[in-house]
């Protein structure tokens, strides 16, 4: 009963923090975005029973595509241009 | 990039050691548990790009040379390589598993049906994880260090 619940509630989530990570106008705040969604998808390839994938998605998603994200922000404009 | 306050460094320093017991312990027993050279290669990888914020692009590469980290990748390559040669030399085919069956290492054949594991198994394969394993770790942290450390020389102009 309980993994049926966490089976509807993690792809709406997923869906809810992409819509930020497109959304949003601060880019940091949209890299966060994006390491939210890499991690729920990790708990959700857990709860799939496939923990090798979960494990390369916590550690290539969430960590080193954020911080390449937040690297690559910080030498160019934080915010985003309203057109 | 500057290194953070000394409250970050501290936690960093404790929290370091885990992370890289963690990794190796996933690429040491791959062949047993899920993971392998590529997952415990990226925890790895992770826990050396939380030093390098921690403590800046300029402190770590004092530390380590880029030059050394491109050798570092290349030898795993290659160690990948004459390992699957080698299955060609004493074996049959290409990757043949030329170890299983030898007293040499790694080369207990378990018995049939459910046992409890036993981490001298499995032949070439922790040997190949541990090729991919040094590949993954040094290549990722190679593309982190030199990003930040070119973002670092823009700041300066």
């Amino acid at each position: 009963m309980i993994l049926d619940i966490i089976h509807i509630l993690l792809p709406l989530l997923i869906i809810g923090s992409s819509l930020f990570a497109v959304l949003l106008k601060d880019l940091i705040a949209a890299a966060i975005a994006v390491a939210a969604m890499s991690l729920l998808l990790s708990l959700e390839f857990f709860i799939l029973q496939a923990p090798d994938v979960a494990i390369a998605e916590a550690g290539i998603g969430a960590c080193l595509t954020t911080a390449i994200l937040v690297i690559a922000i910080k030498s160019t404009k934080r915010m985003e241009d309203e057109k | 990039m500057n290194g953070m306050s000394r409250i970050v460094k501290t936690i960093t320093s404790i929290v370091f050691p885990f992370i890289m017991i963690f990794g190796l312990y996933i690429i040491a027993h791959g062949h047993l548990t899920p993971g392998g050279g590529f997952q415990g290669g990226a925890v790895v990888a992770s826990g050396c790009a939380m030093i390098l914020v921690a403590y800046g692009s300029v402190w770590t590469m004092g530390k380590i040379k880029e030059k050394n980290l491109s050798i570092l990748e290349s030898i795993g390559a290659i160690c990948f390589i004459i390992l699957a040669i080698l299955g060609l030399g004493f074996g049959t085919v290409f990757f043949k598993n030329f170890l299983v069956g030898s007293n040499i290492i790694f080369g207990i054949v378990p018995s049939f049906g459910s046992t409890i594991s036993n981490i001298n198994t499995a032949g070439v394969i922790p040997l190949m994880n541990f090729a991919v394993g040094l590949k993954v770790i040094v290549g990722l942290f190679g593309i982190v260090l030199i990003m930040a450390y070119a973002s670092r020389r823009r700041d300066n102009k």
